[in-house]
């Protein structure tokens, strides 16, 4: 972790500095991955056909509509789940299929839609927790690498020894990338986790999250329907469709890194985002077709 | 709270820590599937083999089969048995009833007038604590029959339990809700009808609930220690003239008879709840 | 300190003592109505109460009066003590397989219904000895609250908290320790509150039904002997009892649950 490097001052950090090397590991290949849930004998088709190539270090949005499978997916490369058909590899070890019970692991560490801070421990107890419960880092390791990440991410490390649910929620949910990242994941997944928040507030989880990114670069899935964000954010944006959940296309956001909030008003990035949303409503626009087809 | 064994009680959550809040559910009806019906099985079948080997107390204890056998000779037609039910029954209905005729009104007063809470909600805080059964002696000492004295002992089971439930959620209602009323023009009275009654009615279903319960439990005992008739009663003088299955067919009357109640609290419940229908 | 001199509730709550003292005795003493004058007044009851030389034999300078506490207040913790060593493992156990739920719920809805102090004549003859009784059914009360509410409590844990745990690497019982314990906690403690308030209650029916000391059986003897004084002496003492050993509770779940406090503090 080359968490030294950056400077003090998150504000500068985010905007200038260099971005982090590649990482060798969590290159992800979910490869014809459908899911169909039949609790009942009614078979529903959750995803089907599912293809996403991410490369290691790559930071890749999925946008979409709500219930079009994006949970499903997620919950199938966090272990969370099984699938159906199809294959889900990292870094060329299969990771989930039909055959394959589904294992979570610390190797790909999700934060959740609603939080999932145990508010029974102290912000660095949540934060040493992995490291510490896999016997990875000693109690005196785990805590300086703990404050050194909390520090780097906004001046966390001021509230190390509070409860969670005395933090705002932004603070909640940067101490738990904090603790994702703290186990060095192959990937770190990110379940609409700033869906709830204000726009204000949005804006600084984005620089936050960038700045992590940019210090202890790994792949990033990361889910949301704010187009936006995906844009700000991304890498790659894909595009999801309901009925069943598929992935039709994807986006390849060519604006430079580090990223920096005088970009969204830029005009490759008014451009961009006129593009992504363009196709997200061409192919809402499909799947509705279908719907109407598949109801008469 | 009070003596009750199935209350489950709704706990503030703090943050999402203690996810949702959950209500008292009647973990009394268990769907049991074929490991649950095991497991009965095995506790009669180890019943019954405890006490033919004998084993310590159970030498004392009449295994299930004799126990059956004396119900069907002995009870099943007998009308003194049914009279039993019925004395028990009356006991736990005028109690349980007047519990919550007095209860309910008592509730939403100190509920609403902050001055008269403040003078008698500590005095209920302190009365609550003493065991019901620890009234029996004053209550044979100031009602005139020991039938009014056991209603009473009851009522007192159940009449604490229901005041402070009441009294808790009127206090909790939320302030928007009377601001929003108040600010819309309505009388004290349409407020009290149309908000804080219809947020109590849920916790008056608790207090039903954990009441009923505790009625029962109450009864059992007051009729044990002080009555000649009723179920316990006729529990307690299987013991004492040691008539073995009597001890057993008493018990599981109770049970059933206990469980009968909660059946019909439930169903007084859905009518007062209509959209919590699907619960 | 200053605050509660000044503060309206605390007068209020005194008014409210001094009032029901009042009614107290004005019932027993002034009322024309038989069936109040029977019924000891507040002045015979406090005067007995703390007598040195208590005219039924029963005050706070005597030995018996604290044989008697000592009596229920064992035989209560020993009940206690048993209902949570049996009940919080059970309960974990319910709510973490779901197979083990099965089996053991067939049998709680079999015995659950069982108004425990319908136990008694039972208990009796199973341990050949009322002492054993009286705790057994004291026991069973509490057992059962605890279980019921530890098994909820674990069921009320939201999942998402599991599979961070499983996210982070944790091993199975690392999840027992760090999350599920942990996060029943709070659902434990409510079921301890209900259990020791459960426990006092059936203490005091069963030492009235079959035991030889303890505050139950002091109210019921002071009835039969026609000592009217003493029976709300042993009233009020179990009241006090049983409000002391649930605050004893309180304050044991405030020390093990400090994320919760400050969380509420919060709220306001």
């Amino acid at each position: 972790m080359n968490a030294g490097l950056a400077q003090r001052n998150p504000e500068a950090s985010s905007t200038r500095g260099v971005m982090a090397e590649r990482p060798d590991v969590g290159k992800l290949s979910v490869r014809n991955v459908g899911k169909i849930y039949d609790p009942e004998g009614a078979a529903v088709v959750a995803v089907e056909d599912c293809d996403v190539e991410v490369e290691a270090g790559d930071f890749v949005a999925i946008v979409g509509p709500s219930g079009c499978g994006k949970s499903t997916l997620m919950n199938a490369i966090a272990g969370f789940d099984t699938i159906t058909s199809g294959e889900i590899m990292l870094d060329g070890v299969p990771l989930a299929s039909p055959q394959l019970a589904p294992r979570p692991g610390p190797d790909r560490v999700v934060v959740f839609q609603h939080g999932a801070l145990f508010p029974w421990k102290t912000v660095l107890e949540n934060v040493t927790y992995g490291p510490m419960v896999q016997g990875k880092l000693s109690a005196d390791e785990a805590r300086i690498k703990a404050m050194g990440l909390l520090g780097e991410c906004g001046g966390l490390d001021r509230v190390a020894d509070t409860y969670p649910p005395q933090l705002s929620s932004g603070m909640q949910r940067r101490v738990e990338i904090v603790r994702a990242l703290m186990n060095d994941p192959s990937i770190l997944l990110l379940d609409e986790p700033f869906r709830a928040m204000d726009t204000v507030s949005k804006t600084t989880m984005h620089r936050h999250l960038l700045q992590m990114y940019r210090l202890c670069r790994r792949t990033i899935i990361f889910i949301t329907h704010d187009l936006e964000e995906a844009v700000f954010l991304a890498d790659k944006v894909m595009i999801m469709t309901s009925r069943p959940g598929t992935m039709k296309k994807s986006l390849d956001i060519t604006l430079p890194r580090p990223r920096a909030t005088d970009m969204l008003t830029s005009e490759e990035f008014r451009e961009l985002k006129l593009q992504l949303s363009a196709t997200v409503h061409e192919e809402a626009k499909k799947a509705f077709v279908r719907g109407e087809r598949e109801q008469a | 709270m009070s003596a009750v064994e199935q209350d489950v009680k709704t706990i503030p959550p703090a943050g999402r820590a203690t996810g949702r809040t959950l209500r008292p559910r009647r973990l009394a009806r268990f769907v049991p599937g074929w490991r649950g019906t095991l497991s009965v099985v095995a506790f009669f079948v180890l019943w019954d083999l405890l006490v033919r080997w004998e084993l310590g107390g159970f030498a004392h204890i009449s295994s299930p089969l004799a126990v059956a056998t004396a119900f069907v000779e002995g009870y099943l037609t007998s009308a003194d048995y049914w009279m039993s039910w019925w004395a028990s029954f009356q006991r736990v209905l005028y109690g349980f009833v007047a519990a919550q005729l007095l209860g309910i009104p008592l509730g939403l007063l100190l509920g609403t007038r902050p001055l008269l809470n403040g003078l008698f909600y500590p005095v209920i805080e302190l009365l609550r604590p003493i065991p019901p059964l620890a009234w029996v002696p004053l209550s044979i000492l100031f009602w005139p029959t020991t039938e009014l004295s056991i209603i009473f002992i009851t009522f007192i089971g159940a009449f604490f339990i229901i005041v402070i439930n009441v009294h808790d959620s009127v206090r909790s209602i939320k302030k928007e809700h009377l601001w929003l009323a108040q600010s819309m023009g309505a009388s004290p009275l349409l407020i009290f009808r149309r908000i804080i009654i219809p947020s109590v009615i849920p916790s008056i279903a608790v207090g039903m609930t954990l009441g009923i319960a505790v009625t029962w439990n109450v009864v059992i005992a007051a009729e044990m220690i002080a009555s000649d008739s009723g179920l316990g009663r006729l529990t307690w003088e299987g013991y004492v003239s040691s008539t073995g299955p009597v001890v057993i067919i008493g018990m599981i009357s109770i049970g059933l008879a206990g469980y009968l109640s909660t059946l019909v609290v439930d169903i007084v419940e859905k009518k007062m709840m209509p959209w919590r229908k699907g619960h | 300190m200053k605050d509660l001199l000044t503060s309206k509730r605390f007068w209020l709550m005194w008014a409210g003592y001094a009032l029901f003292m009042l009614m107290w005795y004005g019932s027993t003493n002034w009322l024309p109505i038989a069936a109040f004058n029977r019924l000891p007044g507040p002045i015979e009851v406090i005067t007995e109460w703390v007598n040195p030389d208590p005219f039924y034999g029963i005050s706070i300078f005597t030995a018996p009066y604290y044989t008697h506490i000592l009596y229920s207040v064992a035989r209560a913790t020993t009940a206690f003590l048993l209902a949570v060593a049996l009940g919080v493992p059970l309960g974990i156990l319910m709510g973490w397989s779901t197979r083990f739920n099965e089996y053991a719920s067939g049998l709680f809805g079999l015995l659950r219904p069982i108004p425990p102090l319908a136990w008694v004549p039972v208990a009796i003859l199973l341990f050949a000895q009322p002492e054993a009784a009286v705790v057994f059914v004291t026991f069973l009360v509490a057992f059962f609250a605890t279980t019921m509410n530890t098994f909820v409590g674990v069921r009320s844990i939201d999942k998402d908290y599991f599979r961070a745990a499983e996210c982070l690497g944790s091993s199975p019982t690392q999840v027992l320790r760090h999350v599920i314990i942990p996060g029943a906690l709070p659902h434990i403690f409510t079921g301890l509150q209900i259990a020791m308030g459960a426990a006092w209650f059936s203490l005091a029916a069963g030492e009235m039904i079959a035991a030889q000391y303890g505050l139950g059986f002091l109210v019921f003897e002071s009835y039969n002997l026609i000592q009217f004084p003493t029976i709300v002496i042993g009233m009020a003492t179990l009241g006090l009892a049983g409000y002391i050993s649930s605050a004893l509770i309180r304050v044991v779940g405030k020390r093990l649950m400090q994320w919760r406090e400050q969380a509420l503090g919060m709220e306001g």
